[in-house]
């Protein structure tokens, strides 16, 4: 390629780049502004600027608590899915039966059931045990969201070879160690992208934790929607509160890119 | 592991008892509720095909099924060009390259529901200032009818997934050996025969791929729709996931909301599988 078509390229990119990164200059740029300042230009920066905005939805929000149940609701989820659907799929590639096949298009069946085919028996079912809360809806992302998992672990376990089960086996080691010993920690490449997978899905989950937990449970996306319920046409509260609801995920996204790219990569291509 | 053998079910309890109580006797029941009067509680008695017939002359489900096929179309035809043209232009050689990926794919990053109060915001409050920075019209009053309410989720969608599909564009493109780009050059190939003869025949898996993933997400859409129009004006925005959780929760007709659940299940299972099978057949024919 010559230097010309490469800079007009350069430039091509630059804008697109420009364009996508428009709206968070926006939002972030008018989170700082007064309800003034927004009403008088939405594009300018922010003249005067105040960080009242912050410290009013930061409360409003409940944020500590909020993200606290986000946090504690991801972190069960992943690790029950990770756990659980990893054992479920070293069962199932060892066996080479009939059965085992069945089982496994019964996993994958699953995947095209959507949400809202199940979601009124569902809740109703969990409520008529008292479990509408962050422990049933850990159940319920297991039951949605171990299918892929045990598809894509799967895949990675039939490239291990059963010798490694059959030596361990020799030296007297139980079908759990060999599996927690041996197996899983070969398994660490799929299980980020397991864990990367399920923790945007989790994270950012609306509809399942909205008809399941109750107030004092809430995660950040259902805080957010009663938030946003409560502050309709009052920009400068809402623009600060979606600036530090969406700090988090931006921070995990720069620190842990390389293995979210891979994962999301792995994910759909496998 | 055999399967007689404790070990084999002891591993597989953990999921298979989530997955029956998650989704498989919840489905079961569903269907069998959307063959009754069921309010949710309790049910007095069977209805047939009741409902069924009901949804196929609601308009709300109707008009919400047109509006969801448009959509579909629209948002798949775009999101596989702009991912691919996203994906041939971040694996050109050229300062800030990386920068660029990083950019295009953090707005999948956020959940769909935060992603539609931002854009409610960058509709209603950023484009009316645009509009009258710059004299126009048709930058104003985004989202008050049904096509700015459409083409403002489809840009969010378009915004939020286009990275997404670059990502895999990517690595279907960086397994095409270079030699083979080379030779083509050498032979004298153009630019654009190069794409067309080499490029895009290797990616065509990609597209099976992408093409599932965009219709199945497009069908499925919900947060979006919900933070960014709640369906209104009057309605005319509602997509086919959120008229069914509306007929359930707001309007309190449980098993008619579960027989449209049913066939939106059918719908989508049975673009899905069409679609995978149609694919793979192209594949083998290239």
């Amino acid at each position: 390629m010559n230097k010309k078509s490469r800079s007009a390229i350069g430039i091509v990119g630059i804008l697109l780049g420009i364009l996508w990164l428009f709206p968070f200059y926006l939002i972030v740029t008018n989170s700082f502004k007064t309800p003034k300042g927004i009403f008088a230009s939405v594009l300018s920066l922010p003249h005067p600027s105040t960080g009242t905005n912050y410290v009013n939805s930061f409360h409003a929000l409940n944020f500590i608590t909020s993200l606290t149940n986000s946090l504690i609701i991801t972190v069960c989820s992943v690790l029950v899915i990770i756990l659980a659907s990893s054992m479920a799929a070293y069962a199932l590639q060892r066996n080479h039966s009939k059965l085992s096949s069945a089982l496994l298009m019964l996993f994958i069946s699953a995947m095209l059931i959507p949400f809202q085919s199940v979601m009124i028996p569902l809740t109703a079912n969990f409520g008529a045990v008292h479990f509408l809360n962050m422990w049933g809806l850990v159940v319920m992302y297991l039951g949605f969201d171990c299918s892929l998992s045990v598809f894509l672990y799967q895949g990675t376990l039939s490239s291990i070879p059963i010798a490694m089960d059959e030596s361990a086996e020799l030296e007297g080691a139980s079908r759990w160690q060999i599996f927690t010993k041996v197996i899983f920690p070969m398994l660490s490449p799929i299980t980020v992208t397991v864990a990367i997978l399920n923790i945007i899905a989790i994270w950012n989950d609306y509809l399942l934790p909205s008809l399941v937990l109750p107030q004092a449970q809430y995660t950040i996306p259902l805080q957010m929607f009663n938030f946003f319920g409560e502050y309709t046409k009052q920009w400068h509260l809402a623009l600060a509160g979606i600036t530090i609801s969406i700090i988090p995920v931006i921070l995990f996204y720069l620190f842990a890119q390389k293995w979210i790219i891979k994962g999301v990569t792995d994910g759909a291509v496998k | 592991m055999k399967n007689k053998s404790l070990s084999f079910w002891l591993f597989l309890t953990p999921t298979l008892v989530a997955l029956a109580l998650v989704v498989f006797i919840p489905v079961i029941e569903g269907l069998f509720y959307s063959f009754t009067d069921w309010d949710g509680l309790t049910f007095t008695k069977m209805v047939g095909f009741q409902n069924y017939i009901t949804l196929f002359h609601d308009k709300a489900f109707i008009n919400a099924f047109w509006f969801t096929v448009g959509f579909v179309i629209v948002t798949v035809i775009m999101l596989n060009v702009i991912g691919l043209g996203l994906a041939l232009l971040v694996t050109q050689k050229f300062k800030g390259n990386n920068f660029l990926r990083t950019v295009f794919f953090m707005p999948n990053m956020i959940g769909g529901l935060i992603l539609g109060f931002i854009w409610q915001f960058i509709f209603t409050q950023g484009f009316q200032a645009l509009g009258n920075a710059l004299h126009m019209d048709w930058l104003q009053n985004w989202l008050t009818n049904e096509t700015t309410g459409f083409w403002g989720l489809v840009i969010v969608t378009v915004w939020q997934m286009s990275g997404y599909i670059m990502i895999i564009y990517i690595a279907y493109l960086q397994n095409i050996p270079n030699e083979i780009i080379e030779a083509a050059k050498i032979d004298g190939a153009s630019a654009w025969q190069r794409f067309t003869k080499i490029t895009f025949p290797m990616i065509a898996p990609a597209f099976t791929v992408c093409m599932f993933l965009t219709l199945s997400n497009g069908f499925k859409i919900y947060d979006q729709n919900l933070s960014l129009t709640n369906g209104g004006p009057y309605n005319s925005t509602q997509m086919l996931a959120m008229d069914i959780v509306n007929t359930a929760y707001n309007s309190a007709n449980f098993s008619l909301s579960e027989a449209k659940a049913i066939v939106f299940f059918i719908i989508v299972a049975a673009i899905s599988l069409l679609q995978v099978a149609y694919n793979r057949k192209r594949e083998e024919d290239l």
